[in-house]
């Protein structure tokens, strides 16, 4: 027969036994969770390649909400600091030439900007035109996804004017430009505040000097607040859209904002 | 007699345990972004003493070329960490328990005998309450640099938006290495921190994770009396 026992107050052996159990047992709990949850995120699928890719889906899905985070303290205020010209690197690093590669031949006499508009009216623009435009010259820190970066010294028309220029301005409402290189093997998407940032320029010069091929003549973009992965060197053509343009280093993943 | 003494609230436990694997992710995710530009090395008068770091060492711990997932960890994981530290600052504020941590006007004084306690040169540690001299100087410290971290962190992370926290952490290179420099910091305290743990011994270590510690009172004659007779 089974007699209900009287309730007696723990003991402080059976409260110390009591509350070891139930802290411990929560930690371990938790410290397996935790594991398993870092071995779900460290081994989740990549992405599958739209504009993006090569970043596992659910960091990609982190990047794209950070990106809305920070566009948030984005202004056209917040200017990248400059510096006097005698600062300037006299030997502009190169870092890359995807897309602008030496062994391709390349006619800078036969190059026009070609400008697409959303109803797929095209614009082209040639070199003078553009030298022909008020210039804007900028000494500014270039600062490399990599971590390194260098006072460098160019000069060309500032995007909103070639904007403003060219009445554009309904194009400019959209949310974003899209870059490519004429042999489309290098290709950048940004975002129109970006873009439209007053010391975003399309660079014809370098330390005052006509672009060389290496930092993409004839015509090339220098956006401060972005990182270099965004500065594509030779423009061959512009597009407009809502929606985000194709990207070469978001398609291999890195943030496709990388704005500074 | 034992009885149950309480050590460590459960708020300060929840955070540490977290904090913990938290910063360990923005460690390693920071080394796969470092490595991409490790420029940093210990030179004095031309000769160098150290380069950040040895290539053994990527190796080993496979951080080459993982710059990309570097970033994407980082930058998430940073959210997590900067949101337990503000829960931690906060809850020590309101709760008052930061009157037990911070350093008071004796503390960098006796830090001095607690090191030389430590060090088995000195007989006699000052007498404490939660924490000694030493540890309220180094929990202290370590919460700063926590706020450091982040501040050089996003200074670097949007240089152009934050360019005032950019001024404030002496430019972009400064920032940098601050931030670089901090992470070592870290790495050092997480040294010292685990050997001390293990010669505080596991009673000590266990308060951290069930809260409290089991004190072995002397019973004093007083007290006594009237529950002496429930004891069988």
């Amino acid at each position: 027969m089974k007699t209900k026992k009287i309730k007696k107050p723990l003991t402080i052996d059976q409260k110390i036994s009591r509350r070891n159990f139930i802290s411990f047992g929560v930690f371990s709990a938790a410290a397996l969770g935790g594991a398993l949850a870092w071995k779900w995120l460290y081994n989740s699928p990549i992405e599958t390649i739209t504009v993006t890719g090569g970043a596992r889906k659910p960091l990609r899905r982190a990047l794209n909400k950070t990106e809305l985070a920070f566009r948030k303290v984005f202004s056209n205020n917040n200017l990248v600091k400059t510096y006097p010209k005698s600062m300037a690197a006299k030997k502009v690093r190169v870092n890359s030439d995807i897309g602008i590669e030496a062994e391709k031949k390349f006619d800078i006499t036969a190059w026009k900007l070609q400008v697409k508009k959303q109803n797929s009216e095209m614009l082209q623009v040639s070199l003078d035109d553009l030298k022909a435009l008020p210039k804007t010259e900028i000494v500014f820190d270039f600062k490399c996804v990599e971590g390194w970066d260098q006072i460098q010294y160019w000069g060309g028309v500032k995007f909103s004017d070639f904007i403003t220029h060219y009445k554009l301005d309904d194009q400019a409402k959209l949310g974003y430009i899209g870059m490519e290189t004429p042999d489309k093997g290098y290709y950048v998407g940004i975002d129109m505040p970006s873009a439209m940032h007053p010391q975003t320029i399309m660079a014809y010069e370098v330390n005052a000097k006509p672009l060389p091929l290496e930092h993409g003549a004839p015509l090339r973009l220098i956006i401060p607040v972005k990182y270099g992965i965004k500065n594509l060197k030779r423009i061959g053509t512009i597009t407009f859209s809502n929606t985000r343009p194709p990207d070469y280093w978001a398609e291999r993943g890195y943030d496709y904002y990388s704005g500074l | 007699m034992k009885t149950i003494k309480e050590k460590h609230s459960l708020a300060m436990r929840w955070t540490h345990w977290v904090n913990f694997p938290l910063l360990t992710i923005m460690i390693w995710s920071g080394m796969l972004i470092y490595w991409a530009n490790d420029e940093y090395k210990i030179t004095l008068f031309g000769h160098t003493y150290f380069h950040f770091f040895p290539d053994w060492f990527y190796k080993k711990f496979h951080l080459v070329h993982r710059l990309s997932e570097g970033m994407a960890f980082h930058f998430l994981f940073m959210w997590f960490f900067i949101l337990n530290g503000i829960f931690y600052i906060l809850y020590t504020l309101i709760s008052g328990e930061w009157r037990e941590l911070v350093p008071n006007k004796h503390s960098f004084k006796e830090a001095w005998l607690v090191l030389l306690h430590d060090l088995h040169i000195r007989k006699m540690a000052p007498p404490q309450k939660k924490y000694n001299a030493a540890q309220r100087i180094a929990y202290t410290a370590i919460i700063i640099m926590g706020i450091g971290s982040v501040i050089t962190g996003l200074a670097v992370y949007k240089p152009v938006q934050f360019y005032y926290l950019i001024w404030l952490c002496g430019g972009y290179h400064f920032a940098r290495i601050l931030h670089f420099v901090l992470t070592i910091g870290y790495v050092l305290f997480f040294v010292i921190h685990v050997v001390q743990v293990i010669l505080a011994g596991w009673r000590n270590f266990s308060s951290v994770i069930s809260g409290f510690e089991v004190v072995d009172d002397q019973p004093k004659p007083k007290i006594k009396v009237a529950d002496e007779n429930e004891k069988d």
